[in-house]
């Protein structure tokens, strides 16, 4: 039927598209493994990191998984709920860095700001 | 006629019955729906892990060799395996299904590469002496804090249930894919895609892992 038509218009992107796309991806992993031997603090690292990795799933989901190509309504329809959804997971790390605090607690040597104030 | 993708206003009669609103089969609405559903799986794991991580001492024992050389040529086999992926699909797509058979079976080959690294990665880690709810005796001494808090013996649990379950689906999708390289003269064209739909999110969730399970704990030598 006509569906089988649209088909063959959805699957845009020639070869060479998808080549530098994998290219991109391996640069990026490459920048990703160097990262992991410069000295830096790790918020600084796991936000770049975080960053680089956002952008190779956007890449995949793009180009490979063809959703760039796909209607509006079916992009609207998936992406926004599952970004809200993993954003308010983020609701737990409150608590971790909480119990982080409490672990510090069962140390016998007194907190060096005490001293200070002598 | 999919040219009005493009329309500025909304076309309210896509909602009335008798088309596909979205413009893909119900068969791809699914996956889509069933990716969503395992991307939320995958990012609990993840911040249950970061959760762990953030309220602990965490050890940070992967060297470069084997550790972080396999996990990068495992990453390189993914990455690889999701180009024949779509070079699959792009022949499925112009009608060539012996050509869409070759590179599924070369998707295939990289995602068995894929398997068998990451078992000889965690066989490294094993005969260390990582178990899902305790470290090697020589760890715990060595990442422990400078004020003597022990590090978190949850380091086995999180590692291995999060890269076990990325495993167990790049294991069934290397199955489907078998499924539908066998029987891809019967298929459609879009049964094809989404096989191939179900493996760039493989490749997808291990653009993930890598970067937190892998990267973010090398062992850069001083502590």
């Amino acid at each position: 039927m006509s569906a089988h038509a649209e088909e063959h218009e959805h699957f845009a992107g020639s070869n060479k598209l998808f080549i530098s796309i994998w290219v991109w991806l391996l640069i990026l992993t490459l920048i990703e493994i160097v990262l992991a031997y410069r000295p830096m603090a790790i918020h600084f690292m796991l936000t770049i990191l975080l960053g680089l990795s956002i952008i190779k799933a956007a890449l995949i989901v793009a180009y490979f998984m063809h959703l760039k190509f796909e209607r509006l309504s079916l992009i609207l329809t998936i992406v926004p709920m599952l970004v809200v959804c993993i954003c308010l997971l983020f609701v737990f790390f409150p608590d971790s860095f909480r119990s982080h605090g409490l672990r510090y607690q069962f140390k016998e040597t007194p907190p060096a700001p005490a001293e200070a104030t002598h | 006629m999919s040219t009005e993708a493009r329309a500025p206003h909304f076309p309210a009669a896509d909602w009335d019955g008798g088309v596909f609103p979205y413009r893909v089969g119900h068969r791809k609405l699914g996956m889509w729906l069933f990716i969503v559903s395992d991307s939320l799986t995958f990012s609990a794991l993840l911040i249950g892990y970061s959760y762990l991580r953030a309220s602990n001492v965490w050890p940070t024992p992967f060297p470069f060799y084997p550790s972080i050389v396999f996990s990068s040529v495992m990453t390189f086999c993914l990455l690889s395996s999701s180009l024949t992926m779509v070079f699959g699909v792009s022949a499925s797509s112009r009608g060539d299904q012996a050509k869409a058979r070759k590179w599924i079976l070369a998707t295939i080959v990289f995602g068995l590469a894929f398997i068998i690294l990451h078992l000889i990665e965690w066989n490294h880690l094993y005969s260390e002496g990582v178990r899902p709810f305790s470290l090697p005796a020589e760890w715990v001494t060595r990442y422990a804090a400078p004020d003597g808090t022990l590090p978190s013996p949850l380091f086995g649990a999180t590692f291995f249930t999060i890269t076990g379950l990325h495993m167990f689906h790049v294991f069934t999708g290397a199955i489907y894919l078998g499924v539908v390289a066998a029987r891809v003269k019967k298929l459609k064209h879009e049964d094809v895609e989404i096989s191939g739909l179900y493996w760039h999110f493989v490749d997808l969730v291990w653009m993930f892992v890598f970067p937190l399970i892998y990267i973010m704990s090398v062992d850069v030598g001083a502590h």
